[in-house]
């Protein structure tokens, strides 16, 4: 096949750094040399943003990987409506760049800003107002795919099966070149942040689920070492974008200062095991201590939402085994099986570094869109310790008999035969896949490996 | 596809018979894995693993080879990855024979047999393993050497020099593949009871086959690129490899 586009072979991994596989990489600067691609391709064909998912969801062994960084364009911003189209490669990063001064936010920004327009959307990020706002696709308008079978402009009105397919659907149902989004305004780039601790697991969730519409934002980051029967510190941090009357005198010249680029990097000859039982004990005690108590307190929007931006390529510091996220989401009222996740962890003896708990609103109509209505745990595992394959697949059966299941943008290592059991929708995903991608040329290394598509 | 802690869907063994691979290949199954290719001499004994494996493993093929017929070594190997019937994420290269060294050494045409079945067949088959799976983009190889070969004895210098080749052969084509998406893993055990060893005195450190797929898994889940088993003769043959060879000489086994 002649293609318009150099390609080069490359290795590549998730942000986990585990399972590195060579394929060959494309970066097209227009739709036109995609759909070439998509039309004339042989063997497996998969788009990447950013390369963020943890796992393997974004490679394609042996097949082609379209890399989207040349379609970055940042469109103008409609007043009228509060909505801006945007390239499928466009970092969340540069757009909060670009609209930030002007008053206006996106309505979903998951933990890291370096993410990709069309990454975000094909794993339908959430962020820390789920439990209010839903993912990040619920806040698309519309938006451009361009499908082995031809290029579809799709929204929740217009072909709403391939719209829904595509949030979430990991990339499988074709590359998105572009999509409008729905911004929210906001008056600075502050946050008004209400921190709590709490020693009991079971106080916090009472006041999450108590409390927690009051807030635009909310997430609790939870001690996994301070456990002690039913004792697991946390600390609750809450909050909303800060008026500009909340502002000091000292602030309103930085109102809407916009976040800028990581200050520090890991250097690629970071020591083998910076992550240890000693450091992760000493950051958790120092997160605890150091977590405010006082109401109202402001903080940039940056340091709130991306804590680890701030340090780049932080994924080095585990060591160069890399690590696995793990994510699972269970009903409201499967709440349990947060409290006994932690304890299976706690008891194994294996270090999370970091463990997230979060409130999920009600899901969207994807078929492989990750979160559902009820509490989503995410956790950090350095590889190396001997007991941790099994545990997570242990960890894997508790969801899948709760009724819940992992989130496929962070997963490296699933059993296939659960993927219908915590996806009981993945036929209609399938059929979907089917009629735009009748020969199966989408496929990525997470596809081939849990046979989402055949 | 291998996922995160190297664990594989699809696996070929050349040297089906053996019962390290053996051993391997049932933690395997019980696992995620789906295809199981067995290539060896011996139809029998193969159909009997082959048939163990199916009780778990949904596509289980075999395939005939001996490893005198280097001829063979290249086309054995591409029928085992047709056989698969997907992308092949793991080949174990267990082929080998001990032989027996008092009637090995004095005799050419056995000298001959020992290099070819233990070192130019698997190398062979390994350079056209590894290029098949640089195509595919990704896959893991673990060779079976062992520790005779890491310094030679009078004992046992026909079997121990021809692995030495095979052990170098494979370390260098590690190297190479760096950074292309196939890892190899060189696994170095020591005195394992098997029906290899059989009726011959167990020295120092003797494990089960057993021990030594437990000791493979845990070094591909952590990249090791040589693994030991037990884990400790890595510490032992830093220092014995030191050893005068005064003082070699007279150490038992």
């Amino acid at each position: 096949m002649t293609l318009t586009v150099d390609v080069s072979a490359q290795p590549l991994s998730g942000w986990g750094r585990t399972a590195p596989t060579t394929s060959m990489v494309s970066r097209p600067t227009d739709t036109s040399s995609i759909e070439e691609v998509l039309r004339t391709a042989t063997s497996g064909v998969i788009a990447r943003g950013l390369g963020r998912s943890y796992g393997d969801a974004a490679q394609c062994s042996g097949g082609l990987t379209i890399d989207l960084a040349g379609l970055d364009s940042i469109g103008a911003i409609d007043e009228a409506s509060g909505t801006i189209e945007v390239g499928g490669g466009a970092s969340l990063h540069e757009l909060m760049r670009s609209i930030i001064p002007s008053g206006w936010f996106v309505a979903v920004t998951p933990g890291t800003r370096y993410v990709s327009v069309g990454g975000a959307i094909a794993a339908d990020v959430h962020g820390k107002n789920h439990h209010r706002d839903g993912s990040f696709t619920r806040h698309v308008v519309e938006m451009t795919i361009v499908t082995p079978t031809g290029t579809f402009t799709v929204s929740p009105e217009v072909d709403p099966d391939l719209f829904w397919a595509t949030a979430g659907g990991m990339g499988l149902t074709g590359v998105v070149v572009s999509a409008t989004l729905r911004l929210i305004p906001i008056e600075t780039s502050w946050i008004l942040v209400d921190s709590e601790r709490f020693t009991r697991l079971d106080d916090l969730m009472a006041t999450m689920e108590a409390t927690d519409d009051r807030y635009r934002y909310s997430v609790a980051w939870l001690d996994c070492f301070g456990h002690r029967a039913g004792n697991h510190r946390s600390v609750l941090t809450r909050g909303d974008h800060a008026p500009g009357a909340a502002l000091p005198d000292r602030l309103q010249g930085r109102s809407r200062e916009v976040p800028g680029d990581p200050r520090l990097r890991v250097p690629r000859s970071a020591p083998r095991r910076l992550v240890n039982r000693m450091s992760v004990r000493a950051l958790n005690e120092a997160w605890f201590r150091a977590s405010s108590t006082a109401p109202g307190s402001l903080k940039p929007l940056a340091g709130f939402f991306h804590p680890l931006d701030g340090v780049g390529s932080w994924n080095l510091l585990y060591g160069p085994d890399g690590f696995v996220q793990y994510q699972f989401a269970v009903a409201p009222e499967r709440g349990d099986l947060v409290e006994e996740a932690v304890a299976a962890i706690a008891s194994s003896g294996i270090l999370s570094l970091i463990a997230v708990l979060k409130r999920f609103g009600p899901g969207t109509p994807g078929p492989l869109s990750f979160s559902q209505e009820g509490w989503t745990l995410a956790l950090d595992f350095p590889l190396g310790p001997p007991g941790l394959p099994a545990l997570l697949d242990d960890l894997d059966d508790l969801v899948a008999q709760a009724g819940g299941r992992v989130y496929l943008a962070k997963d490296a290592r699933l059993r296939p035969e659960l993927l219908p059991v915590m996806y009981p929708r993945l036929a209609d995903f399938t059929a979907v896949s089917r009629r735009v991608d009748p020969d199966g040329v989408l496929a990525s290394d997470l596809s081939r490996r849990l046979g989402i598509v055949r | 596809m291998n996922d995160a802690f190297g664990r594989p869907q699809s696996v070929v063994v050349l040297g089906g018979t053996s019962d390290i691979a053996h051993e391997l290949l049932g933690r395997f199954a019980a696992d995620r894995c789906r295809s199981v290719v067995l290539a060896g001499r011996n139809r029998g004994q193969l159909e009997q693993a082959a048939e163990d494996l199916r009780h778990s493993v949904s596509h289980v093929e075999t395939v005939l080879f001996d490893a005198v017929e280097t001829d063979d070594a290249a086309k054995t190997v591409v029928r085992c990855f047709e056989a698969a019937g997907e992308a092949v994420d793991l080949v174990i290269v267990a082929v080998g024979e001990l032989g027996h060294q008092e009637q090995d050494e004095a005799d050419p045409d056995r000298i001959a047999r020992m290099v070819t079945v233990n070192f130019t067949w698997p190398a062979m088959a390994l350079s056209t393993a590894a290029a098949a799976l640089e195509q595919q983009g990704h896959g893991r190889i673990i060779v079976l050497s062992t520790v005779a070969g890491y310094r030679v004895r009078r004992s046992n210098y026909v079997y121990g020099s021809a692995k030495a080749g095979l052990d170098g052969f494979a370390q260098g084509l590690g190297e190479g593949l760096r950074g292309s998406g196939v890892r190899l893993h060189i696994v170095r055990p020591g005195f394992v009871r098997t029906k290899m060893t059989v009726g011959r005195p167990a020295a120092p450190f003797a494990v089960g086959p057993d021990r030594v797929a437990a000791d493979i898994l845990r070094g591909v889940e952590r990249g090791q690129a040589v693994i030991w088993s037990p884990g400790v003769l890595r510490w032992v043959f830093s220092v014995l490899r030191l050893l005068p060879q005064a003082v070699w000489r007279r150490l038992p086994g």
